[in-house]
């Protein structure tokens, strides 16, 4: 496959790579840029685990092509913490213990990130529904809703999600 | 509270490797190696009964498929369990593994408590095997009964050597006593050691968050899929089209053209290694093609129970009481079906390996068996164990699929052949094809009841899926109790509780049926039965906190039932009460509310144990309401977490999880018993709504 340059930002970093334009995105972060937070559960869309945001929309990383992110925005876990300062999401699921062995963790919290942009009083039950294409095996679902719900709480003061 | 731990060696691990006390003990690794990861300080080792040996030879250890491991070939007389840098570092080691079932915070804790220092001074090194002592498998819900005495006697040791050492100057710290002469510290004489009872626990019995929760949340953890090592290329594996196929003929001219891609080939091993996943894919789509295989008949899942009848071994035993029966006031018989799940953890299968100049290989992987995988590749490669190093970063989930090494053998043999660090990270396909199952079960129940509706005998058989809950908790003085094997069709193995869901799922589901044969009931035919008072007490905190008596009594909606289960295991003692709604017009039960009351002794850490209950209860749901392996031809017909389907947040009911604490008591492991009741709560919970008796899990009405 004839390599083609593709320009993007990466958590606000401008970015340049080389390669094949039909190359998910997901391996394009894990394999090419080192930004191994993002993670793979299925590949094909069905467990929320690589979600990134690109241009502040939710994305499946798996299910998107490198050709779709040419000169878009996009923001993995890696960059939602201010440097010690944690994004809102990412401190309420560090307070409510939102997580067991933590391997969906990235792609709930980008999903929660997303939900809470769009929705910032969101109820229990838009909660469950819009986190429900994001499967837990640990089983933490409940305490993920506490978190989202806690997260919400805090948001207000809160600055955008970083692009 | 003594312990047996009496022996104490003490090494400085400093540049000139002075030995204090020398000890006759092979110590089976080098002090450089600690010196390197550690830096200079004081080696603290403990000699303590070899978990690894005192483990039985598997969790339900039967010819578990996979693996090959059986406990610890060498016993490891002498374990190396804590270091004190000269800086005041202190890090305790241990073989287990952290996969999400918090046995970092658990045994962090643990050292925290006997060392008498703040929890967030302890820094735990895991699953190494080149440095941690073999703890042996993370596993069977053992690391709290087992791992945690010897982690708190070599602690308590460590303790009482500071004591002892500085003599009632209480400015002296860990870190002077690590900087110590070597002479100072050979004067203090050994002793029985003492670890801190229960009453006087300050870190342990608490809840305490995961040391790295902060990395796991940022994304800067390292899960063994994330290893990137210098130079290193991405493994694939032309895998068989079905079990069983035999590699005829392959053309692989078409993939080794392809830039910068190697094509390993070795016997019916072909795979490859490739600048990234995509161009490794590719090359493996150009074998595929080309690919003939031998492809023998397989049976079909849905067979499935006919076969493992018809295949069991010496034949399907007859039930001993059969005059009981014949004679009794009542009697029932019932058969029940557990088909194959899988564990399916979100992070599969992944392991990274790189090889030395010196023939040396270090794999960085998944597992619940480190030092099982270690043999594992020795035995692969045919090279001492010496040469394997195997590292396991905290990793995404095991449920007691991860115990076999098979990804970290194939990255291995990729990374040997290229002499470059290869990485292999199974798809979710692959995962759900050739990683192991729970195994299939038939269970035939058989039981008679007296005139006043006692059990008078119980005849329970389980074909194919083990020992683990065959034995019931209720009195009967006639029992047969029997776990038979047969001739798996998939190649199966431990998980999560193992046979246990099945029995409990069987057992738990024909009592109701004997409770509604005599017309009582089912909590109270249960209570009339048993004798054991740990089970009483949360069968009754369960119904007390559900409202049970309430909640039969009370007129319902038609299409609502309610069902309880209770159980003992390893130690632990469980009870579930569920409530479920029929939906008519799908056919499907949504289980709106789980109560469950748990005990297993002196609590460690109540929050982890809420959240393993919590965690127990939404993954029993999967197999309890849809999980099930599909096969046909010898493919998995639904590899798919689309076709798969796992419990997601939409089918979260109310879940209330009450613990009993027993601090008269020694802990027992909790990762296990949690789950094995929710099946047959929530399949007595159908019957109460439907007055239909299911029999087979997934729970279908249609
Ligand atoms: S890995 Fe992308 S949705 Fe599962
Ligand atoms: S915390 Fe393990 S998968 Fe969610």
């Amino acid at each position: 496959m004839q390599g083609v340059e593709a320009k993007f930002t990466v958590n606000g970093k401008p970015v340049s790579v080389t390669t094949d334009p039909n190359r998910s995105v997901l391996e394009i972060l894990r394999e090419d840029l080192q930004l191994t937070g993002t993670k793979y559960g299925c590949g094909e869309g069905a467990c929320g685990a690589c979600t990134v945001l690109v241009d502040g929309k939710p994305k499946f990383s798996c299910s998107t092509l490198l050709s779709e992110v040419v000169g878009k925005k996009i923001v993995s876990i890696e960059g939602l913490a201010s440097g010690e300062t944690l994004h809102p999401v990412q401190q309420a699921f560090l307070d409510e213990g939102a997580y067991q062995c933590g391997y969906c963790t990235a792609g709930m919290i980008m999903g929660a990130v997303a939900l809470l942009e769009k929705n910032r009083k969101p109820s229990d039950e838009q909660i469950a529904r819009g986190m429900n294409g994001h499967i837990c095996r640990c089983g933490t679902y409940s305490k993920i809703v506490a978190a989202v719900r806690k997260a919400a709480e805090a948001m207000p003061q809160a600055t955008e999600a970083k692009s | 509270m003594k312990t047996s731990t009496d022996t104490m060696a003490l090494y400085r691990d400093d540049d000139d490797e002075q030995i204090i006390e020398p000890v006759g003990y092979d110590f089976g690794l080098t002090r450089r190696t600690f010196v390197q990861v550690l830096g200079a300080g004081l080696l603290i080792a403990v000699a303590a009964p070899s978990i690894a040996q005192a483990q039985e030879s598997g969790v339900g250890g039967r010819r578990r498929g996979g693996g090959g491991f059986t406990g610890s070939s060498k016993p490891v007389p002498l374990d190396a369990r804590i270091h004190i840098g000269k800086d005041g570092a202190i890090t305790v080691l241990t073989g287990k593994v952290e996969g999400g079932q918090g046995a970092r915070a658990e045994i962090t804790q643990a050292a925290a408590e006997e060392l008498r220092v703040p929890v967030d001074r302890v820094t735990l090194l895991m699953a190494d095997t080149e440095l941690c002592p073999d703890d042996g498998f993370t596993a069977g819900s053992r690391t709290t009964p087992s791992t945690l005495p010897s982690i708190r006697s070599g602690c308590a040791a460590a303790r009482q050597l500071l004591e002892k050492w500085r003599g009632g100057d209480e400015s002296k710290t860990y870190a002077d006593l690590a900087a110590a002469d070597a002479k100072s510290l050979s004067q203090v004489p050994g002793t029985d050691v003492q670890i801190t009872p229960t009453s006087e626990w300050k870190a342990l019995g608490k809840p305490t968050a995961r040391p790295n929760g902060r990395d796991i949340l940022t994304g800067a953890h390292k899960y063994p899929s994330d290893i990137i090592r210098p130079g290193m290329l991405y493994g694939k594996i032309l895998r068989r089209p079905s079990y069983g196929a035999k590699l005829t003929d392959v053309n692989t001219d078409a993939a080794k053209a392809m830039e910068g891609v190697d094509v390993v080939h070795d016997g019916d091993f072909v795979g490859v290694a490739a600048p990234n996943t995509s161009i490794a894919k590719a090359a493996i789509k150009a074998m595929e093609d080309s690919a003939k295989w031998d492809q023998p008949p397989h049976p079909s899942s849905k067979q499935l129970f006919e076969y493992l009848k018809k295949n069991t071994k010496g034949g399907v035993p007859a039930n001993p009481f059969a005059d009981e029966v014949s004679g009794a006031a009542k009697s029932l018989r019932a058969e029940y079906h557990v088909p194959y799940v899988q564990h399916t953890p979100m992070e599969p299968r992944a392991a990274v390996a790189e090889w030395d100049e010196n023939g040396k290989v270090t794999v960085w992987t998944a597992t619940q068996n480190p030092f099982g995988v270690r043999r594992e590749l020795a035995n692969a490669f045919h090279v001492d164990e010496s040469t394997v190093r195997v590292v396991v970063p905290d990793f995404g989930g095991g449920f007691g699929g991860k115990h076999t090494g098979e990804c970290a053998v194939e990255a291995a043999r990729l990374a040997q052949a290229v002499k470059q660090p290869v990485a292999l990270q199974w798809t979710r396909a692959e995962e759900f094809t050739w990683a192991y199952f729970r195994p299939a079960a038939v269970i035939e129940c058989q039981a008679s009841l007296d005139a006043s509706g006692t059990l008078t005998s119980w005849h329970f058989v389980n074909i194919n899926a083990g020992r683990p809950g065959v034995e019931s908790p209720y009195r009967c003085e006639k029992k047969n109790q029997q776990a038979v094997d047969s001739a798996p069709p998939l190649r199966h193995g431990s998980y999560r509780a193992l046979a246990a869901t099945a029995n409990n799922f069987a057992r738990e589901s024909f009592i109701d049926e004997l409770a509604a044969a005599t017309g009582k009931d089912p909590l109270a035919f249960r209570l009339d039965h048993i004798e054991i008072d740990r089970l009483r007490a949360v069968l009754e905190e369960a119904a007390k906190q559900f409202g049970w008596s309430d909640r039969r009594a009370k007129q319902r909606d038609a299409n609502v039932g309610v069902g309880l289960a209770c159980a003992m295991e390893k130690g632990s003692f469980v009870a579930t009460c569920a409530e479920v709604e029929i939906d008519p017009a799908k056919n499907v039960a949504r289980v709106r509310r789980v109560v469950q009351a748990f005990e297993c002794g002196a609590i460690t850490n109540p929050s982890n144990l809420q959240s393993q209950n919590m965690g127990a209860i939404i993954q029993g749901l999967g197999p309890a309401l849809r999980e099930a392996m599909v096969f046909e031809e010898g493919k998995i017909q639904n590899a798919s977490l689309w076709k798969y389907e796992v419990p997601r947040q939409a089918d979260v009911p109310v879940i209330e999880v009450y613990l009993v604490n027993r601090p008269d008591l020694s802990s027992a492991g909790a990762g296990e018993t949690p789950l094995i009741t929710l099946a047959p709560a929530i399949n007595n919970a159908i019957f109460d709504a439907t007055r239909k008796r299911l029999r087979e899990m997934p729970l279908r009405l249609a």
